[in-house]
């Protein structure tokens, strides 16, 4: 039986690298990524845990040692944030097409500029498209365990990509919270080792990142694609598996209060507590208000969320990052074209909310909830808005 | 472009890796030449080797027939004519070439 204790999400996090027992860290520190990396380290140093820390120069160094450590078979952790995600950029794609399983934490912020060292989803939109399995924790509790999770979907077999555990920079990464701390055991019994199913051997050579010339691009891609839509399934198997190991059960999409809601907010990452509070605030007033909660954004999980909003009549989507010269931030585009897609019409406003740090508060979430049923009920179309902005 | 290279991509390897070597063998970049290939007048020829050593594509072999002597690949042959530029003696030049002659026997051998 592991022990309940107090402890920062982020040493959480590292602490949960420590109990996947990983082979190679190859990581830079930034801001508000940095105390994960720096306990790492410091694990390392101390002896406590049996790993290469690679304290590299550069995130797109950190990413590169990554791709080589895990093509060598070893079980990869980095972590990043920000510009440094964003300096990482073409690497990110290079992990997923050679198809390494790394397992990345990110302590969501905001790029620059102006310089913002605080929290939103700007930098983690900017890879949407990099192929890797992506989701969102919202508490420390969350982080713990989806990162120790992270390391078993992504290694499984049938999978084999890399995955990022994004966790809102500062709301999460610098708050202490209770956590469950799992004993080695019942880790090690969910997370058996590091079994690479093609590795850079030279008892058995193989050649990785080759030229992929206009014959063998196209269907480099689609193979590369079909292994991230088809992780779903096992995302879902090695999520259900931890509950039965761990008590605690995740899945794609999460609601709260959402069966008989007629108007349902969309949130994703730490927002979702703060608007959970506010739903049970505006129950209590009388609105059939509800949540629901993407937890998983990569590939995202279409008939789950379809299946969560069946019975509303509008959705209120929260975007924690710009989409400039779209109708809408990046999670609403998703969902918009998912309702089209599928026939089904729904009343969405779309809200950027909570940008480079900006608290979000339960009156936020009642004021957008009522700006959206007086357009409604007044048959107008709402625009994207940026919440609170000042004029 | 034509279909020969192409492959399912449901037969391609984890992550498109390349399981077997030297497989770059079989890679024709001799389809890449367009309409003129090198032909070499061995009568100018001063057998120095600047072909043989600056042809790209290393498609100038020795002639084991004819001692000092090279060989041109077709197969690999991509038509840059950096061998025309570098000979000293200019004892490389374009000729007109067909599309259906382009894999036919390597000159000299
Ligand atoms: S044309 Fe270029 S590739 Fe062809 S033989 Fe001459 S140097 Fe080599
Ligand atoms: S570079 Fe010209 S002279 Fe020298 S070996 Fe080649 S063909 Fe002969």
């Amino acid at each position: 039986m592991g022990q309940r204790v107090g402890l920062e999400v982020s040493l959480a996090c590292s602490e949960a690298v420590k109990l996947a027992n990983v082979d190679v860290i190859a990581a830079y520190p930034i801001t508000p990524q940095t105390h994960i990396v720096e306990h790492l380290s410091e694990l390392v140093a101390d002896g406590h845990l049996d790993a290469e820390f690679v304290p590299v120069e550069s995130e797109h160094t950190a990413m590169s040692a990554c791709v080589g450590s895990s093509a060598a078979g070893a079980r990869t952790f980095t972590s990043s944030a920000a510009q440094g995600l964003a300096l990482m950029h073409e690497i990110l794609f290079i992990a997923s097409s050679l198809r390494l399983p790394i397992v990345m934490a990110v302590a969501n912020r905001s790029l620059s500029g102006p310089i913002s060292i605080w929290n939103d989803h700007s930098d983690i939109m900017a890879e949407r498209d990099i192929n890797w399995i992506q989701y969102f924790a919202e508490n420390g509790q969350e982080v713990l365990d989806l990162t120790i999770a992270a390391f078993k979907i992504a290694e499984d077999k049938r999978v084999t990509l890399p995955v990022a555990v994004n966790l809102d920079g500062f709301v999460l990464t610098h708050v202490i919270e209770p956590i469950d701390m799992p004993d080695q055991k019942e880790v090690d019994a969910y997370l058996p080792p590091f079994a690479p199913q093609q590795k850079l051997d030279i008892a058995n050579p193989i050649s990785m990142g080759l030229v992929g010339v206009p014959e063998i691009y196209t269907e480099a891609k689609k193979a590369c694609q079909v292994a991230l839509e088809e992780s779903y399934g096992v995302i879902k198997e090695h999520w259900d598996g931890f509950a039965k190991q761990f008590g605690r059960q995740y899945n794609p999409i999460e609601t709260y209060k959402a069966d008989d809601a007629e108007i349902l907010l969309v949130t994703m990452g730490s927002l979702g507590e703060t608007c959970m509070s506010a739903v049970d605030q505006m129950r209590a007033d009388g609105l059939k208000v509800g949540q629901v909660r993407i937890r998983l954004w990569r590939p995202f999980p279409a008939d789950d969320f379809l299946a969560a909003v069946k019975g509303a009549k509008s959705l209120v989507v929260m975007d924690r990052a710009l989409q400039p010269g779209s109708a809408s931030g990046p999670v609403a585009t998703e969902l918009k074209s998912l309702l089209f897609d599928r026939g089904k019409q729904m009343y969405v406003s779309n809200f950027v909310a909570g940008l480079g740090g900006r608290d979000v508060t339960r009156a936020d979430f009642a004021g957008m909830v009522k700006k959206t049923m007086e357009a409604q009920s007044a048959g107008q179309q709402m625009a994207c808005e940026m919440w609170g902005v000042k004029e | 472009m034509a279909d020969s290279g192409m492959q399912s991509w449901k037969s391609l390897a984890l992550g498109c890796a390349m399981t077997e070597p030297g497989t770059s063998k079989r890679f024709n970049t001799g389809d890449w030449r367009s309409r003129r290939r090198p032909v070499t007048d061995r009568e100018a020829c001063i057998k120095c080797g600047r072909c043989y050593i600056l042809c790209p594509d290393m498609c100038y072999a020795p002639d084991p027939k004819a001692e000092g002597f090279y060989n041109w690949d077709s197969f690999y042959c991509k038509g840059c004519g950096i061998c025309i530029v570098e000979c000293p003696k200019d004892a490389i030049s374009w000729q007109e070439e067909k599309e259906e002659d382009k894999y036919g026997p390597a000159c000299g051998s």
